[in-house]
C-alpha cells in the first residue's frame, strides 16, 4: 500500500484547519472522498445528467447503464449472488427502516422476539424498539460475559421458535470491536429468524463475503466508505426480497398501473421508488473501485496496524482510559476515551485548535456509553489515508490540551 | 502551526480560573428552591440552590454539577453575577447573555449587568457550544420564573 500516494488521492487533507494540517480522525462517523469520486460526480452532471429506466434517447440510455453498472460492482464488493439483490437507499438507516417495515411489520407478530447486542448504533435499536411496540413484540439483548464479550451459551438458551428476527452489527463505531457475527447467524439457524447485519462499520475496512457470511440482510451506507452521502446499501437474499411488499410507493417501482390498481415492478426497482441518486450511486461504483484497487486486505491490515498503534500511545499515559479493551486481533482502528476530569467537548474543542478532527459525545450509542458510567467519550477512527506521523501529533496535541485545563 | 492562544476567545482565563476553581459551590441548608438542568447530548449536568428573600432578593445562591469547562464556568460565574440581585435584574441579566450570545447589539448598561459572565462572549464563536454556555442560565430561569 503507497500510502503518499493514497494521501496525494484526497484533495480534503491539503485543507488547513484553524492554520494547522488537517489530521482527519472522525472515520467511523463519515470518510474522506477521493478525487476519482469527486470527479464521477461532476463528469455525470456535466456529461451524461439524465433519468434513468425510462428514456430511450442517448443520454438516458449512458446513466442507465452507469448506474446499473455500479450497482454490479457493489454486488461484486460484498459477493453477493446477483444485482438484484443490491437495493440502494438513502443510508443504512433507511436500510434497516425497510426491513423493519416491510418484512418486520408482516412477519413479526404478538409475543415475538427480536435480538440485538449492547453494542449497537442508535439506527439498529429505534427501528427495532418501533417495530416491537406496533406489533407487540419483544426487543430481547444477547447476553454479555464478565468480559464483555457476547455470550454465546447464554444466547443459545434464549432463542427457539419465536425468535424471529436477529439484528447485528458486525463492528461496534464506538468500541472498534469485532462481534462473531458468522456464530451468531450459524445459530440462528436452529430458529425462524432472519439475520440482519449492520455492516456500517466493516465493509468500508474489511473484506465482506455476503455468502460466506449467510446473513439474511446486511446495510451500510455509502459515505462511510469513500463514496458520497445519500446512498446506502440494503443487501438482502432474492427470495426474501422477492416476498417483501414495497416499502415506498410511487414511480419506477412499479410494472403496469390502472387508474385501480398497480402491480410491482420486478427486484430490485419494487424498493426503489421515484427517481433514484443516481449520481451518488455511480460515485459509490467509483469508491468500490477504488477501495478494490487496493484491496480490502490491505485496508484492513492497516488500520488493525495504526488502531494498535493508538493503543499502545493511550496505554503510556495517565489519566486516559480506554473502552473495550481488546486484543488486536479482535478490532480495527476505532479508539475510544475518556478522561479522569476533562470532558469529551473540551477535548474535542481543544483539538480542533490544532487541526485534528475527533468525534465526542455519544457516538450515537447512548445506551453503551452509559455502560461504562460516563455520558459522553471521544473517539478517534481511522482509515486508509491515515498515519502513525499523524497519531503522534493527535497524541502530544492531546497532552497540550491536557495540560490546558490541568 | 497555531497553538492554543487562540483558543483563548473561548476558554479566557477567568474561563478557566472558575472552571478549576467553582465559585458558591457549596450546597445550601435551610428553606432554598433547587433545580436541575441536565443535557443528555454530552451529560453536561447543573444543580441549582436559591433561596429568595420575601421582597424578592437572591440572597444566596449554590451551584454544583459535572460537565466541560464550559458549562461549569459559566455555573459558577453565573452564580456571581446573580448573588445579591432582585428577580427582576436576575431575569434581566439572563436575557442580556441570551442576547449577548446571539450577537444582539447590548447597551453599556446591559453590558455591565452581566459582571465576569461577560466572559463567556467569546463562545458565540463556537455555536455547538452556546448550549453548553447556557444550561446553568436555563436553571436559573426555570427556578425565577416560578416566583
Amino acid at each position: 500500500m503507497d500510502l503518499e500516494k493514497i494521501r496525494k488521492d484526497f484533495p480534503i487533507l491539503k485543507t488547513k484547519i484553524n492554520g494547522n494540517d488537517l489530521i482527519y480522525l472522525d472515520n467511523a462517523a463519515t470518510s474522506q472522498k477521493p478525487k476519482s469520486v469527486i470527479d464521477s460526480l461532476v463528469d455525470y452532471y456535466e456529461k451524461y445528467n439524465s433519468n434513468v429506466h425510462r428514456g430511450v434517447h442517448s443520454l438516458s440510455v449512458k446513466a442507465t447503464d452507469e448506474y446499473e453498472k455500479s450497482r454490479s460492482k457493489v454486488r461484486d464488493f460484498i459477493n453477493a449472488n446477483r444485482d438484484e439483490e443490491i437495493i440502494y437507499t438513502r443510508n443504512a438507516s433507511e436500510s434497516l427502516n425497510i426491513i423493519a417495515y416491510s418484512w418486520g411489520s408482516r412477519n413479526i407478530n404478538k409475543g415475538d422476539d427480536i435480538f440485538i447486542t449492547p453494542f449497537e448504533h442508535h439506527s439498529n435499536i429505534v427501528p427495532w424498539q418501533e417495530l416491537c411496540r406496533n406489533n407487540k413484540a419483544n426487543l430481547k439483548y444477547i447476553p454479555l460475559t464478565e468480559s464483555g464479550d457476547v455470550d454465546l451459551d447464554k444466547f443459545k438458551s434464549m432463542i427457539g421458535a419465536k425468535t424471529k428476527l436477529i439484528s447485528v452489527t458486525h463492528m461496534s463505531n464506538v468500541l472498534g470491536i469485532l462481534l462473531p457475527v458468522k456464530e451468531i447467524i450459524d445459530i440462528a439457524k436452529s430458529t425462524p429468524a432472519v439475520t440482519v447485519i449492520d455492516a456500517c462499520q466493516s465493509v468500508p475496512h474489511m473484506p465482506v463475503d455476503v455468502k460466506d457470511l449467510d446473513c439474511d440482510f446486511l446495510c451500510f451506507s455509502g459515505h462511510k466508505m469513500l463514496g458520497p452521502t445519500g446512498i446506502g446499501v440494503l443487501y438482502g437474499k432474492f427470495d426474501i426480497l422477492n416476498e417483501m411488499p414495497p416499502f415506498l410507493f410511487g414511480g419506477d417501482m412499479i410494472s403496469e398501473v390502472t387508474y385501480e390498481d398497480a402491480k410491482w415492478n420486478d427486484l430490485p426497482y419494487k424498493f426503489e421508488a421515484g427517481t433514484p441518486n443516481i449520481a451518488d450511486a455511480i460515485g459509490l461504483g467509483v469508491a468500490c473501485d477504488y477501495l478494490k484497487n487496493i484491496g480490502m486486505k490491505n485496508v484492513w491490515n492497516h488500520e488493525v496496524e495504526i488502531g494498535e498503534y493508538i493503543f499502545n500511545k493511550f496505554n503510556a499515559l495517565d489519566n486516559f482510559e480506554i473502552l473495550g479493551d481488546k486484543s488486536k486481533e479482535e478490532r480495527g482502528g476505532v479508539v475510544s476515551f475518556s478522561h479522569n476530569k476533562i470532558h469529551p467537548h473540551d477535548i474535542g474543542s481543544g483539538l480542533d485548535r490544532f487541526g485534528v478532527a475527533i468525534r465526542t459525545g455519544h457516538h450515537c450509542a447512548m445506551p453503551l456509553v452509559r455502560s461504562y458510567g460516563i455520558v459522553a467519550a471521544s473517539r478517534a477512527s481511522v482509515y486508509i489515508y491515515n498515519t502513525k506521523e499523524e497519531i503522534d501529533i493527535f497524541i502530544d496535541c492531546l497532552l497540550e490540551v491536557e495540560e490546558y485545563f490541568k | 502551526m497555531s497553538d492554543l492562544s487562540d483558543f483563548d476567545d473561548m476558554y479566557q482565563e477567568v474561563i478557566i480560573d472558575h472552571y478549576k476553581n467553582p465559585r458558591n459551590s457549596k450546597k445550601l441548608s435551610g428553606n432554598y428552591d433547587e433545580t436541575k438542568a441536565h443535557n443528555p447530548f454530552c451529560g453536561d449536568e447543573i444543580e441549582l440552590q436559591l433561596i429568595i428573600s420575601d421582597d424578592g432578593i437572591i440572597e444566596q445562591v449554590s451551584v454544583t454539577g459535572r460537565g466541560c469547562a464550559i458549562s461549569q464556568s459559566s455555573g459558577s460565574l453565573m452564580s456571581d453575577s446573580v448573588y445579591g440581585k432582585s428577580i427582576e435584574e436576575a431575569r434581566n441579566i439572563n436575557l442580556n447573555i441570551r442576547s449577548m450570545l446571539k450577537d444582539e447589539e447590548l447597551s453599556d448598561e446591559d453590558l455591565d449587568s452581566l459582571g465576569d459572565s461577560y466572559a463567556i462572549e467569546g463562545v458565540k464563536k463556537f455555536p455547538v457550544r452556546i448550549k453548553c454556555a447556557l444550561l446553568s442560565w436555563a436553571a436559573l430561569k426555570d427556578l425565577i420564573d416560578k416566583h
